[in-house]
């Protein structure tokens, strides 16, 4: 079986590669990234125009099962996500029951082999029962194919603990993945603390408390050794602490999302639930910080915190309503349309931010088009105008704050392991009867 | 002119010309308050509901009398003894209200923003009677009506307001809709209870009670809320009477004729004293007589008709 994708912009970060070029497949693998292949065996694609990429990897994904199948489980995330333009997810355990042993864990892959079509890492949790006691079997959850630890949801509040998981993962090379949130401070918040939670008269969340507890982890990272991976860091304070520690060579690293880079605290002004979302929309200048922090290195990777909910849970009094925002298939082309198109980031630095830095964080090999591995291929649309219509979401979430924005700039092909499971916000060769 | 809104929402959404409106509108409307037979036939044939998920003494009463006046059938949801007990959704119990054939629903809510949420589920048109702590706006009118009898103008007042700014929707109305009419506004309050960056609305701040009422003419008076304490923000309401209760020594510096607003209920003795709530100076009593003529205008030219088509 061969694929050959032709004359697209081929940009492969990890390769230093940024030229129009033509990307062989077989049996699932890549064979050759060369100029001009005039091998026409196979199903060709024409991609001229075209931006080619290692497949896009969404490190932080809630896909819900088990346990919350009503608000999406792996069959719809995983088309969410190949629609979306992405070829490997790793899901949160903040399911039911949570991810924190190797029962669990085998359970979601084994789901995930069946009803899935993209791929699927589990990530463990970091306490038992996500209850912030003690550890979790992380031995049990690496043997299981879990690629990180979180408590994600919730912060590590006791350090005690966040020191001990720190210096335990680092037996198994295991990042730990923390949700940074002082919750003293942020008690009954549903804002971002400033101008606007007072005009619109909503319980502030401070930027401060995101702050402290990356501070914290920094510094216990720094007494361990150990990797850990600050989730969803969405202030200036956040991303000075984070490029001071890695000045310093501190193992430390950070995703931020594409909402937090996007939309701003304004937003919540008609208390449109789907703005409402943990850490909350930020002000200007914090998004301008994240930008500038994702041009100068500071920010390893863009993943979504892809948190699909319910209906009933957002169709309500906003103090009432459920955070989180459904954003895998938004994600890569808000990037595109608010950043790329606009000018403030590269077409290379956007690949390398899906790619090879959440690659690189997680330890696993993928994120190149590097011969002779897993064939999973992104390809953008840059010219392709669409607009957010969740009603057309594969993802059970129809939670965004992006609805009826027009975007410049699309996902257009996903290729997982060689075989074409997407094309043009459509599935491709995809058994729908999985999607009740 | 006409009220153009579906809603009121907020003091946010009014112009000054609409607000100017309103506070013309209710100044027959207070006139019939004051009649031996208080009922006109403007609103014969309406019907508005007062739908109330926090406790209130004036403004739910004050809706439903300023109705009544009006001719517009009122009823009172009791919600502690409704269905929103069985546990059914806000918008399940607005649908429901709605098929009944109200015209109007006057809403208070302990949460920010509910209105707003209401407003895009129903057709019926919409009073925010206060929401969380985001907007009290027919308070703000009550409030701005009072200062307007007493000083003849709006234009270019020095208004102070003392206590807990930072839960207050009194506040934050009062600031949209007197900001619009060139008011110099103060607040003052424990450093603990003043919201971020107040002062990009265009306010002054102090924790002064004494600077923050100098050379005033207004001072409206905020209540105190024995939970904020319990809360961790302020030590104990002793302390708080200390340094921000009003009494008349502690007026000394402002005008003459400074007058005191209060939008009730007092806890005499912690923010007010029972002196000053009992004098002359203070205007309590007026602001609940004039909150009903402001529903009153409030609810004609939402479900009447113009200002202009007021023939008694």
């Amino acid at each position: 079986m061969k694929l050959l994708i032709k004359g697209g912009r081929v940009v492969d970060p990890a390769n230093d590669i940024d030229a129009i070029m033509d990307v062989m497949v077989e049996d699932g693998m890549i064979k050759a990234v060369e100029v001009n292949i005039l091998d026409r065996e196979g199903t060709i694609v024409d991609a001229t125009g075209k931006i080619v990429c290692p497949g896009f990897i969404d490190m932080h994904v809630h896909l819900r099962e088990p346990g919350y199948e009503y608000k999406e489980d792996i069959a719809s995330g995983t088309r969410a996500a190949a629609v979306g333009g992405f070829t490997t997810v790793c899901c949160m355990p903040n399911t039911d029951p949570v991810i924190d042993s190797a029962a669990v864990a085998a359970f979601v892959r084994e789901r995930a082999a069946k009803s899935g079509i993209v791929n699927v890492l589990p990530i463990g949790c970091i306490s038992k029962q996500l209850a912030g006691k003690e550890l979790s079997e992380m031995a049990d959850l690496v043997s299981a194919g879990c690629v990180a630890v979180t408590d994600d949801g919730q912060p590590v509040s006791d350090a005690s603990l966040m020191r001990n998981a720190l210096e335990y993962a680092k037996m198994f090379d295991l990042p730990v993945l923390s949700h940074c949130e002082e919750r003293s401070l942020t008690h009954d918040g549903q804002m971002h603390e400033g101008y606007y939670s007072t005009i619109y008269g909503l319980k502030g969340i401070p930027a401060a408390a995101e702050e402290i507890m990356i501070a914290r982890d920094i510094i216990l990272s720094e007494l361990t050794g150990s990797h850990v991976h600050i989730c969803h860091a969405s202030t200036r304070g956040s991303m000075n602490l984070i490029r001071g520690a890695k000045a310093r060579g501190a193992n430390v690293s950070c995703e931020v999302t594409p909402h937090h880079l996007v939309l701003t605290d304004e937003m919540v002004g008609d208390y449109d639930t789907d703005t409402k979302v943990n850490p909350p929309l930020r002000s200007t200048e914090h998004l301008e910080a994240l930008r500038d922090a994702l041009l100068d290195g500071t920010v390893d990777c863009i993943a979504t915190d892809h948190a699909p909910h319910h209906l009933e849970s957002k169709d309500c009094e906003y103090d009432l309503a459920a955070f989180g925002i459904s954003g895998l298939e938004t994600a890569v082309a808000v990037i595109m349309h608010f950043l790329v198109d606009k000018g403030h980031l590269g077409w290379s630095e956007m690949v390398e931010l899906f790619t090879i830095g959440p690659a690189e964080v997680l330890g696993i090999d993928k994120g190149t088009l590097d011969i002779d591995t897993v064939a999973d291929i992104t390809i953008l649309d840059p010219l392709a105008i669409k607009t957010v219509n969740p009603s057309e979401f594969y993802s059970k979430g129809k939670n965004t704050p992006f609805k009826g924005m027009t975007l410049k700039g699309w996902p257009w092909m996903t290729i997982v392991k060689g075989k074409i499971v997407a094309q043009q916000g459509q599935l491709v060769n995809i058994n729908t009867k999985d999607l009740i | 002119m006409k009220f153009e809104h579906k809603d009121l929402l907020g003091m946010k959404q009014l112009k000054r010309e609409e607000i100017e409106l309103i506070l013309d509108t209710a100044v027959p409307m207070k006139d019939i308050i004051n009649r031996d037979i208080k009922k006109v036939p403007a609103l014969r044939g309406k019907a508005l509901v007062t739908v109330f998920y926090e406790n209130s003494t004036r403004t739910r009463t004050s809706f439903e009398i300023a109705g009544k006046y009006l001719s517009a059938d009122t009823v009172n949801l009791a919600v502690s003894t409704s269905s929103v007990q069985k546990g059914e959704s806000l918008r399940d119990t607005i649908k429901t209200i709605e098929v009944m054939g109200f015209d109007l629903i006057v809403v208070r809510h302990s949460m920010s923003g509910t209105p707003h949420y209401i407003s895009r589920n129903t057709n019926m048109r919409v009073i925010n009677a206060g929401d969380g702590t985001n907007e009290h706006p027919t308070q703000a009118l009550l409030d701005m009506f009072s200062i307007k009898e007493k000083k003849g103008t709006l234009e270019g007042l020095k208004i102070a307001m003392v206590g807990d700014i930072l839960h207050s929707r009194v506040a934050r109305s009062n600031i949209y809709g007197l900001s619009q009419f060139g008011c110099e506004i103060r607040v003052v309050g424990p450093s603990t209870l003043i919201p971020p960056d107040i002062e990009n609305l265009g306010v002054k701040s102090y924790f002064s009670l004494d600077q923050a009422i100098d050379g005033v003419d207004v001072i409206n008076v905020l209540r105190i809320q024995k939970e904020r304490q319990q809360r961790g923000l302020f030590p104990s309401l002793d302390e708080y009477a200390n340094l921000y209760m009003l009494s008349p020594d502690k007026l000394r510096r402002a005008k003459d004729d400074v007058m005191v607003l209060h939008p009730g209920p007092m806890n005499r003795g912690v923010e007010i004293s029972s002196a000053l709530a009992d004098s002359t100076m203070a205007v309590i009593n007026q602001q609940v007589t004039n909150g009903v003529a402001v529903r009153m205008a409030l609810l004609f030219l939402m479900m009447g008709g113009s200002r202009d088509e007021i023939t008694y």
